[in-house]
């Protein structure tokens, strides 16, 4: 559970760096939304991985599960989303004002 | 429980909420709102600085909860000391930005409010995972005013200040989850508590978890490796918001002190390696900070380079770990802010009234009031480069003396001194070529505002006051630096619980 939990978190977020060094606007979002999902995956884990526990903590049930990474995570998600949409209004304002979707302005070399 | 202490969060979302709701009327009402809550922060950071300078720290729990279950503010001489320092800033950048910046995009006064609310709760929580709301708060906020203006170069600047600092605070996130893996708690007290009694096992992954937190403050603050983003963002942003932003690298700052005096202290087997990290850089960032400064061709990109020479200095100071050198970088970090903030509106008031060449260092008109904005510019200059007899002379004199029984003093001393040289030369360089390299013909006739002047003396003054009453304020960075070194006093304080008012049940 933990090596294929880590295995997952490690391919995102390789993939969200590879794409941010794309350093082109539609790229690099989509980078840090995969960089995203892997950290909020990771935070989630930080509370400790168990098989077959509740998914609430009930009185009659034994093996709580840790409430708090679910609301750090979900926390973590609402601003996620709230960045990712301002990422891409302002990549559509630099496309307008720049004329490339570069995020220097323009292609290099 | 002192209800006050959260007044520093409460009036600037009520205000920029309400500013939401004005939308529809007039700029007039939206700026009587602004500024009124604006300096209203005043008096009331002034009034928790003679709160907390009594040396007891003041506990704010939220919704009543104890800690560590719940979240709490905590309201201590260094958060008094920043909270006070914010709104004298924000105040005088607000009222240069009613001389017409803020009609330059939408939205400005809002956004000015909910830029204080998260700088202010970033100062007062005593919780790292609220500490990272009220960071992506402070951020989203200046994310739209440093684009504020529109125009190619704050575009650019701002898709670079965006893209990193999200991944900045993914990495944060990161530091977050691991401290409360293995923790299994993210307030400030109670880790303190928890990584002095950690255990082997987990020792190295705690002490990644500080590297990283030390990784996403050095970028807030603009450390070497991670600082060249400022200069492009900083000198492209309007002159008020540059103005506000000289606190932003203090946020990191701030947060480096807080977290590394209070939670990854660990003598007992080498510490967290922060202090083999911390000196060696911030003695990088002056040096570039001041080649970049030497080689800027403009006087707002000068002023950039200058904040990153500041930060270095600031980071230097803090980095020696001692008493004398946290109270020196404490002095420092009031001067620097105040001083470059001033320097921001100058240079915009400069580059105005020289028509199209704006603030570059050409060859070109003269101003249209060299008397007025040449004095300015060389009180500004002397405070700047740390000559007497300003507070910037002072802060340098007191790091340096600070650095005398460090290990690596001749660095400090060696490294401090040129860059303060090359600072010097810097300045004159950039007057000379402003005031007195100059064409006959005059400047454009656009005489500087009351307010603007009102907001740029004000800020400057700083550093003559700083020097006026500097028994005051040493002895403040003093008292300080002490309360830092004996954390147990602050962890004592949040979890004593003592106002909380919980059923005996929840206290087990």
């Amino acid at each position: 559970m933990e090596a294929l939990f880590s295995i997952v978190i490690g391919i995102l977020v390789a993939c969200g760096v590879y794409l941010v060094l794309r350093a082109r606007t539609f790229p690099v979002v989509l980078g840090l939304t995969l960089i995203s999902y892997g950290v909020n995956v990771f935070l989630f884990a930080s509370g400790g991985l168990v098989i077959g526990s509740a998914p609430l903590a009930l009185p009659e049930v034994l093996i709580h599960p840790d409430p708090l990474p679910q609301a750090l995570v979900l926390t973590a998600i609402v601003i996620g989303f709230g960045m990712t949409a301002y990422t891409i209004v302002l990549a559509l304002k630099a496309y307008g004002e720049l004329q490339s979707d570069h995020v220097d302005g323009e292609a290099q070399g | 429980m002192n209800h006050w202490i959260i007044v520093p969060v409460l009036l600037p979302l009520v205000a920029g909420a309400l500013l939401l709701v004005l939308q529809g009327s007039g700029l007039a009402a939206k700026r009587a709102v602004s500024i009124a809550a604006t300096t209203a922060l005043v008096p009331v950071a002034m009034g928790l600085m003679a709160i907390a300078a009594t040396g007891e720290q003041q506990i704010y729990y939220l919704g009543d909860w104890p800690a560590p279950f719940g979240i709490v503010l905590v309201l201590d001489r260094l958060s008094a000391l920043m909270l006070a320092l914010c709104s004298v800033l924000a105040s005088a950048s607000l009222l240069y930005a009613l001389g017409g910046d803020d009609t330059k995009g939408a939205e400005f006064h809002a956004l000015f409010q909910f830029q204080l609310l998260g700088i202010n709760g970033a100062f007062l929580t005593g919780d790292l995972f609220n500490l990272f709301v009220f960071f992506e708060i402070l951020l989203i906020a200046s994310y739209c005013l440093i684009a504020h203006g529109g125009g190619r170069a704050r575009i650019r600047a701002a898709m670079h200040f965006v893209v990193l600092n999200l991944v900045g605070s993914s990495v944060f996130l990161i530091a977050l989850g691991v401290i409360y893996g293995t923790l299994g708690s993210l307030n400030m007290a109670d880790l303190a508590l928890k990584v002095a009694a950690v255990d082997a096992d987990s020792l190295g992954l705690v002490r990644v978890a500080g590297l990283l937190l030390l990784v996403v403050f050095g970028l807030k603050a603009a450390l070497l490796p991670l600082g060249f983003w400022l200069p492009p963002a900083y000198r492209s942003a309007t002159a008020a918001v540059a103005c506000l932003f000289a606190i932003m690298t203090k946020v990191g700052v701030y947060a480096i002190i807080r977290v590394h005096t209070l939670i990854f202290i660990d003598p007992s087997d080498g510490g967290f390696s922060l202090d083999a990290w911390l000196l060696p850089l911030a003695l990088a960032t002056i040096v570039a900070g001041t080649i970049g400064a030497l080689a800027a061709s403009e006087l707002r990109a000068t002023v950039s380079y200058l904040v990153v020479v500041s930060v270095g200095t600031l980071l230097a100071a803090v980095g020696l770990f001692s008493r004398d050198g946290l109270a020196a970088a404490l002095y420092y970090l009031v001067h620097s802010t105040l001083v470059v903030g001033g320097l921001f509106l100058l240079a915009d008031l400069i580059g105005r009234q020289r028509g199209e060449v704006g603030a570059r260092l050409d060859r070109s008109r003269s101003v249209y009031q060299p008397a007025l904005l040449g004095t300015l510019f060389f009180f500004a200059a002397v405070a700047v480069s740390g000559l007497p007899p300003l507070s910037g002379f002072a802060a340098k004199v007191s790091i340096l003396q600070a650095a005398q029984t460090s290990a690596a003093a001749a660095w400090v001393w060696g490294i401090m001194l040129t860059s303060g040289l090359f600072v010097i030369v810097t300045m004159s360089r950039a007057g000379t070529a402003i005031f007195w390299r100059t064409e006959d013909t005059q400047g454009e006739p656009r005489p500087v505002r009351g307010i603007e002047a009102l907001s740029t003396c004000g800020l400057l003054a700083g550093a003559l006051l700083l020097m006026v009453f500097g028994r005051q304020a040493f002895d403040y960075a003093q008292a300080t630096a002490e309360q830092l070194l004996h954390p147990s006093g602050y962890i004592e304080a949040v979890l004593a619980n003592e106002s909380v008012s919980t059923p005996a049940s929840m206290r087990e």
